[in-house]
């Protein structure tokens, strides 16, 4: 009895051991492999395309109602203190140092880190990956890492639109609706906002939130049981994980950025 | 082929926008362009107490920013802070007897450096030192003197 649980345990840690080694091991073959992309542009192009383009709606608007958001919100406490000129501050701190980067890969890993699953986990299920093996060709490198690449290059563009759009939306609500001072808004938001300190971190969290985001939708797609049901496990967890990873990361980038 | 082209035009759109809006990112929102980046000339001052003044800080002349503070640091041997300010080039005719003081903006706000012409025909240069400064104005230690003081009256 106690010695059957005991091998249960044992078994979970096992398989979780074994599927992170799988995935480094996939990774490692992927960055080995990414000469690809420069020898074959236009696999590259259409993968910025699926993950970058069609996300650019549910990014951009997300973005401007999660800034008016901010800005109401924003406003309500800050008014308290008269403070109301600091909303600009507020808003665009809060959107390029944590907002754009997370939610951005949040919402991409839903909409796009599931569909690279899915689109994996069924070429395998299918042995359309067999099948490209047959033939000499690396699936590894012809499949994954444009779209892995695709993920690193579209991950900070639409990070920056999010913010950009996320100002535009507190600046909509605080100065449009609620007449906080224009000149100030913009202002004091420049004079607190440093390029290197809130911008650069934030494109670097999302450089950093887009490899893993496609790093584990690709792998969990890759590492799929070939059924519908392996598959469908597999989107699950795709999202689950790239969520918890962004979440989890945010935090130690966070430590290690503004840390001091 | 007609396919591929399209999607590259709208991959190219979307390159394009995103660089867009890190670049309004960068000029709006931060302080980039607004930032010396490194040009302007540098002057120091000793403070017995810089408060809560840090790195980045204004400087200001009139109320009008004319550079940046680079640099707080502790000098052991005569226990003051010396701090070096960066600035802006265009500024080249700040008086040699210039007053530095230590500002609060507002009365919760950040700590700046505030400087005072004097009436001097000699100009500060580069790696000068303002001589006459004043230290920031720690809150505690004014109520503390003003409950001093006020307990002193009352014992008369």
């Amino acid at each position: 009895m106690v010695i059957e649980a005991l091998s249960r345990l044992g078994r979970v840690g096992i398989d979780a051991l074994g599927s992170l080694g799988r995935a480094h091991l996939l990774l490692s073959r992927m960055v080995a492999g990414s000469s690809e992309v420069v020898r074959r542009p236009p696999l590259l192009v259409a993968q910025v395309y699926n993950l970058g383009v069609l996300s650019v709606l549910i990014v951009v608007v997300s973005g401007l109602f999660v800034g008016m958001v901010l800005g109401l919100q924003g406003y309500y406490v800050l008014s308290q203190f008269g403070a109301e000129e600091s909303l600009g501050v507020m808003v665009a701190a809060s959107l390029v140092r944590e907002l754009g980067p997370v939610v951005t890969a949040l919402l991409v890993a839903g909409r796009a880190g599931s569909a690279l699953t899915a689109e994996i986990g069924l070429m395998k299920a299918t042995e359309q990956l067999s099948a490209l093996e047959m033939m000499a060709v690396d699936p590894v490198r012809r499949i994954l890492v444009p779209r892995l690449w695709g993920g690193i290059v579209a991950m900070p563009l639409l990070a920056g639109m999010f913010s950009a759009v996320g100002v535009m939306g507190g600046y909509f609500v605080g100065v449009g609706l609620l007449g906080v001072d224009d000149g100030a808004f913009w202002s004091q938001m420049q004079a607190k906002l440093d390029f290197d300190e809130d911008l650069v971190n934030g494109v670097i969290k999302s450089l950093g939130f887009g490899i893993v985001v496609t790093w584990i939708a690709l792998f969990q797609g890759y590492d799929s049981a070939p059924t519908s049901e392996g598959v469908s496990r597999a989107t699950t967890r795709a999202v689950v994980h790239s969520a918890l990873a962004v979440l989890g990361l945010d935090f130690v980038l966070t430590a290690l950025m503004f840390g001091n | 082929m007609n396919k591929q082209h399209s999607i590259e035009v709208v991959v190219g759109a979307f390159m394009a926008a995103g660089l867009v809006a890190l670049f309004f990112l960068a000029m709006r929102v931060s302080n980039l362009s607004a930032a010396g980046d490194g040009t302007g000339y540098v002057l120091t001052a000793r403070f017995a107490n810089v408060g809560s003044l840090k790195a980045r800080a204004p400087v200001t002349m009139a109320g009008v920013r004319v550079g940046r503070v680079e640099d707080v640091k502790f000098d052991k041997s005569t226990y003051e802070a010396v701090v070096t300010m960066r600035i802006d080039r265009s500024v080249d005719s700040i008086p040699d007897d210039t007053f530095a003081n230590i500002f609060t903006a507002g009365l919760l706000g950040e700590q700046y450096v505030g400087l005072e012409a004097g009436g001097s025909e000699d100009y500060l240069k580069d790696g000068d030192e303002v001589q006459h400064t004043q230290s920031a104005l720690v809150l505690e230690q004014m109520i503390g003197q003003f409950l001093f003081s006020k307990a002193e009256e009352g014992g008369k």
